[in-house]
């Protein structure tokens, strides 16, 4: 092995690597066999995911919303969901098999996880027939619609990088600052109930 | 007396500001008219307590504790930013600290699914994928590789984020206080990566931690073996739980979700694996409803840390300390400039300390302040002549969406009393 200098570690046995090599790719790379029903997903998620998560995947409080929010990107409030925003089914799949249900995570089976996975694509409206049935086999065959909405960072080309000439240092603008927003005014900080907009 | 009982010690920061304005007045006025006086200060005429009898023996603070003259000296959490204090934040009291770098205890915390406890001897790290032989290192395997010491520091993506539609939070904890700088001790990340043998096709690395959220990013490999680090200790102690205990990734200028704490999996790739936290988090929507992904570097910025909203000036006219941190992904910083008046006049600050690339940098203005209304700004320009630039800049650029990278110049304004507020001017 070329870079084996300093003899450190052992080897991985596969079922070790089969234990935690859980990542699902968007080409379907890590999938497991599998397969579940839109139906067979409502009971699960009823059971495990909808006291946080709502009914139809609208969020309780503020726990995320997970369906819906079409259309809404250019928006000013925009919904970002997995029907809305989200651009690779992989991830639903990787996702809620890896931390969900939150508090208690990495406890579904796989059977079961195709059956979620289906029921939020029934959710969100990507499919609509109660009867269809996510696998291993049909995965990669469902795009989600936003995927092609991505672009690759480019915030280097932006025109207040892109000019490294040295700024202004005199005179730089006429006139006295005019104070346009205020925190105080909102008044938010840092113990109040709500504030104008999250991060989560 | 003048324990942290004083019921002085508990007013709020603006009633004490008063109080000594006046205090100080008096003093400064009877000093002039008194000339050799038999009276006088009575914390310099009476014997005090500390001067009197013994303290604690070096038994009583094995681990030591800052000051209870300190105690205000916290993180704080933001509740409402979001839906439980498990997969939340927490700020660094940035207007309360000097120099670069962060005491390990106030370091901010972001975690996605609370802190994972785990005992060192039960900790393992795998590398797999497109490598020669799959490994498997103990914590002890990982002290035996050669160690570096490095000074960085970590911004999470969301820092600032909360301010994109205007003045929100009042005070630099709040609005910049996703931030951290230590001093890192670990190994070379291509020497874990290496020693596995990496495969001539492996151009991506995901790095997975082993807490309940399985948090994981896909890296690109030229990152991964160029200045990655897998650490174990910060500031020469061992990593605090809340920081990833025993072991996390540090990607150094990239933004904080990729330093994966509790590291345990290193899996080779030859794409990235567009996971969740870098497609519905971590992507920065555009105003045209596109977003951008793969924004991993943190851009040049800065911000005035004293005076700020919570650290008003308390001393009257006259000789004043503007102070600040600056700090960019993308090198070192070369230079930072401050406003007094809002934008109209720049001076050039003075850098103090070290200048690390990557890393957190102190700058200072001292100027006489002549007790008029003040809007502060600082301007940082790093290495590679990249500008901070203002709120308005990024936002005719990205729309108010963007959640993450929000590097925008920040305005305090310091009223003549000394008050100072998060505004937003034109």
């Amino acid at each position: 092995r070329a870079g084996a200098v300093f003899g450190l570690g052992r080897a991985a046995t596969a079922d070790e690597i089969a234990a935690w090599n859980i990542d699902v790719r968007p080409d379907g790379e890590g999938l497991p066999e599998g397969r579940g029903t839109v139906m067979q997903g409502e009971g699960i998620y009823t059971e495990r995911c909808a006291a946080c998560h709502g009914d139809f995947g609208e969020g309780i409080g503020r726990w995320p919303v997970l369906a819906g929010g079409h259309d809404t990107l250019k928006a000013d409030r925009p919904e970002k969901t997995i029907g809305s925003y989200w651009p690779y089914l992989s991830t639903v799949y990787d996702y809620v098999n890896r931390a969900m249900p939150f508090g208690d995570a990495r406890g579904l089976e796989s059977d079961e996880l195709y059956a979620l996975t289906a029921y939020l694509l029934f959710l969100n409206d990507v499919v609509t027939d109660e009867d269809f049935e996510l696998s291993k086999e049909n995965f990669a065959t469902v795009k989600l619609p936003n995927e092609a909405n991505f672009f690759e960072d480019d915030r280097l080309s932006e025109p207040h990088y892109a000019d490294r000439t040295h700024p202004c240092m005199t005179d730089c603008r006429p006139g006295l600052p005019t104070i346009t927003m205020h925190a105080a005014v909102l008044d938010v900080t840092p113990e109040s109930e709500e504030g104008n907009g999250g991060i989560d | 007396m003048a324990k942290s009982d004083d019921p002085a010690r508990k007013s709020t920061r603006r009633s004490f500001l008063k109080a000594g304005l006046g205090g100080g007045a008096a003093l400064a006025a009877a000093g002039v008219s008194g000339g050799a006086r038999a009276a006088g200060d009575p914390l310099i005429t009476e014997v005090q307590d500390w001067n009197r009898y013994s303290g604690d023996g070096v038994d009583s603070r094995p681990y030591g504790r800052p000051s209870d003259f300190e105690s205000q000296v916290v993180r704080r959490n933001v509740a409402w930013l979001t839906a439980d204090p498990i997969s939340s934040v927490n700020f660094t009291p940035l207007h309360e600290l000097d120099g670069i770098i962060t005491p390990n205890g106030l370091c901010f915390e972001r975690h996605h699914s609370g802190i994972a406890e785990i005992a060192p001897q039960d900790h393992r790290i795998m590398v797999h994928g497109l490598v020669d032989t799959p490994l498997v290192f103990t914590m002890a395997d990982l002290m035996r590789f050669p160690r570096e010491n490095r000074i960085y520091f970590l911004e999470c993506a969301a820092n600032s984020g909360m301010e994109w539609r205007g003045a929100q939070l009042n005070g630099c904890q709040f609005t910049h206080g996703m931030l951290h700088c230590v001093m890192y001790t670990g190994v070379r990340l291509r020497h874990l990566l290496e020693e596995a043998g990496l495969k001539a096709n492996g151009t991506w690395l995901l790095a997975e931690g082993a807490d309940a959220s399985g948090m994981a990013r896909s890296i690109p490999m030229e990152k991964a073996l160029d200045d990655c680090l897998v650490a174990f200790r910060q500031n020469g102690e061992a990593l605090r739980p809340e920081q990833g205990y025993p072991v996390r990734l540090v990607v150094p200028g990239w933004e904080g979700n990729m330093w994966v704490k509790w590291l345990r999996r290193l899996e080779v790739g030859d794409q990235p694996w567009e996971l969740r936290e870098e497609t519905s988090k971590y992507t920065d929507l555009m105003a045209n409803g596109k977003a951008r992904r793969h924004t991993f570097a943190m851009d040049v910025k800065s911000v005035i840390t004293s005076p700020s909203p919570q650290a008003p000036l308390m001393h009257e006219r006259g000789r004043t300390v503007v102070t600040g941190l600056a700090w960019s992904g993308h090198g070192t910083i070369e230079r930072v400039d401050v406003t007094i008046d809002g934008g109209r006049n720049w001076h050039t600050a003075r850098l103090d300390g070290p200048s690390l690339p990557m890393a957190l940098h102190r700058f200072y203005f001292d100027f006489d302040w002549d007790g008029s209304e003040l809007f502060l700004q600082s301007r940082a320009i790093d290495e590679r002549g990249l500008v901070q630039p203002t709120k308005d800049a990024l936002r005719a650029v990205r729309g108010e969406n963007s959640i993450y990278h929000n590097n925008g110049i920040q305005t305090w304004h310091v009223g003549k009393d000394g008050t100072v507020e998060n505004v937003e001017i034109s």
